[in-house]
């Protein structure tokens, strides 16, 4: 079966393999990505499970093809004929329509947008933290972190997007000046909570796939903890981390039209006003379908090029 | 304690005790290095071999003895570590480079960040090293580009540009090809024949016998026998040591 886009190695519980005893290298330095040739005999080989990462980056088929693009296309077309065929005689055509409509749908879904870069930057640089901490050799650090990371990591993101409306002021007083919280800000920061404790979950899942020798010879070369984790191990992570990580901004986008049940403006909301202002049941299905081709289309590269760049990994 | 001197052993391991667990490791190992020697440690997998080289350079802590490199105690807590591992180098057995760095880089960065010197003068030193373990043209490329042997030799350039005391061998040859074994091998011993200290843990027992000045086999975590190879070689005494050999050559 083909995973599809929401089915993501990311989301699903990341669990690594036992932390290498000292020395004893279940995977050698000079492992590397299998070729996709290589792929299914690499697997059957149980003691190269523990480096579990490997496998969890590496095995989702494409997400998305070209087809579904195509079965959508269609599937908007034969509602807007459907549509036609049950409108008004006298009515505008359901395509004028949509046309009509698109700047401003175009004004919510770039909303849309702001509000997926802006959750993923905020929740990137929070997770990268805090997944640090999740690895921190301070005990109390990483009860704490692991704690956070649990609970943001399990929670409806419809929860979280409720919790930071209602319990974030509609602004915020720093010194002299006064800093506006909009709505849209407070969803994204609602967001970005989620996306952190993914993000910190990835950091530490690649951390600690990165085999315990490399930890060895830094140490032996007298570097420092930190030093060991910004020149050598991190640097070796980000390239194993970026393909799960672009998995959880398409997820990411995907999920921002949650915002609308908390009263932002964005495409789902303005989609809602179109329609009530149309007054005309006809448009619902096309209307909520060409919604969807956009989201599709702004997704689908991003899923597309996941893909090459975890095969690109892989070879190397 | 009286200042380290230089006919003193520059390692000087004594009644360590070590346990994983349950498990005891190191039961009472005893051992000295002295500077410019090369000794040898063989003995059966599980003897505590490797856990004692990298007890020597503090990356396991032991329970109990004392391991003292250069007069320093190398288990007291106010021991800075990092100043310890600046004077002993290692090489591992899967030779654990950097791959995301390319040869020169590996040999380069420990200097750099961790001692501190001018990047140019590092350069310098690091191209003459790949010379040295007959490595040249291959300073920029990748781990992931070169063999075992090659990756093993960049490895012993990299530990070599800490400019130990010491080096710590740890089974280097265990995971090459064996074709590739001998360049290793080489290296190794015209390291031995210019005076660098080296502690080597090897199933290589030719190469042992060949390149030290003492061989101690271990067994269980203690220290059976040891001697000068070609007494050791020649007439074991202990009958666990004899039938080691009697299994392997």
């Amino acid at each position: 079966m083909i995973p599809n886009a929401t089915d993501l190695p990311v989301l699903k519980p990341f669990r690594p393999g036992a932390p290498l005893p000292g020395g004893e290298l279940a995977c050698a330095p000079t492992f590397r990505f299998p070729s996709p040739h290589s792929r299914s005999e690499w697997r059957g080989e149980g003691n190269l499970d523990t480096c579990a990462s490997a496998s969890a980056w590496g095995a989702s088929a494409p997400p998305l093809t070209p087809a579904h693009a195509v079965v959508l296309v269609m599937a908007l077309a034969i509602a807007i004929g459907i549509g036609q065929a049950a409108a008004a005689p006298a009515a505008p055509s359901i395509l004028a329509t949509l046309i009509k409509w698109t700047p401003l749908l175009a004004q919510g879904f770039a909303l849309n947008i702001a509000m997926s870069f802006l959750a993923m930057g905020i929740g990137t640089v929070l997770g990268f933290v805090l997944g640090l901490a999740l690895i921190s050799l301070h005990r109390p650090v990483r009860g704490v972190a692991w704690f956070l990371t649990e609970f943001f990591r399990n929670s409806p993101w419809l929860v979280l997007l409720f919790y930071c409306m209602l319990l974030l002021p509609f602004e915020l007083r720093i010194g002299d000046t006064i800093v506006p919280l909009p709505g849209w800000m407070k969803s994204t920061l609602g967001l970005s909570l989620a996306v952190m404790a993914n993000v910190a979950e990835l950091v530490r899942g690649a951390v600690n796939s990165i085999p315990f020798g490399q930890w060895e010879a830094a140490e032996a070369l007298a570097f420092t903890r930190l030093q060991t984790l910004r020149m050598v191990i991190l640097p070796q992570c980000i390239k194993r981390m970026t393909p799960p990580w672009m998995n959880l901004y398409a997820i990411l986008t995907v999920g921002t039209p949650l915002a609308s049940v908390v009263g932002v403006s964005e495409a789902m909301t303005l989609t809602g006003d179109i329609l009530a202002a149309e007054n005309r049941s006809e448009l619902l299905v096309p209307m909520y379908l060409y919604l969807l081709l956009w989201f599709f289309l702004y997704c689908y590269p991003i899923a597309r090029f996941t893909v090459s760049l975890e095969r690109r990994f892989q070879v190397r | 304690m009286a200042a380290w001197t230089p006919d003193q052993p520059l390692v000087c391991i004594r009644d360590v005790h070590l346990a994983f667990g349950k498990v005891q490791v190191l039961n009472g190992m005893s051992l000295d290095v002295m500077q410019g020697g090369v000794v040898c440690i063989i003995g059966p997998s599980g003897a505590g071999k490797s856990t004692l080289l990298r007890c020597v350079n503090a990356l396991v802590p032991i329970d109990r003895g004392s391991i003292l490199v250069e007069g320093q105690e190398v288990h007291d807590v106010k021991l800075d570590k990092l100043q310890l591992r600046r004077k002993v180098g290692m090489v591992f057995q899967q030779y654990n480079l950097f791959p995301h760095r390319t040869a020169l880089e590996n040999i380069m960065m420990a200097p750099i960040h961790v001692l501190k010197r001018p990047r140019g003068e590092v350069e310098a030193e690091a191209r003459a090293l790949m010379r040295k373990v007959r490595l040249e043209g291959k300073e920029d490329s990748y781990p992931g580009e070169l063999s075992g042997g090659q990756q093993q030799r960049v490895a012993i350039a990299r530990s070599l540009a800490m400019q130990p005391d010491i080096m710590l061998f740890d089974e280097v040859t265990a995971a090459l090809d064996p074709e590739t074994v001998k360049e290793v091998l080489v290296t190794i011993r015209e390291l031995a024949e210019e005076g660098m200290t080296c502690m080597i843990v090897t199933h290589e027992m030719g190469f042992a016998r060949e390149i030290a000045d003492e061989i101690y086999f271990t067994d269980r975590g203690v220290v059976v026998e040891h001697g000068p190879p070609a007494e050791f070689f020649a007439n074991a005494r202990d009958p666990r040591t004899r039938q080691f050999l009697s299994q392997i050559l």
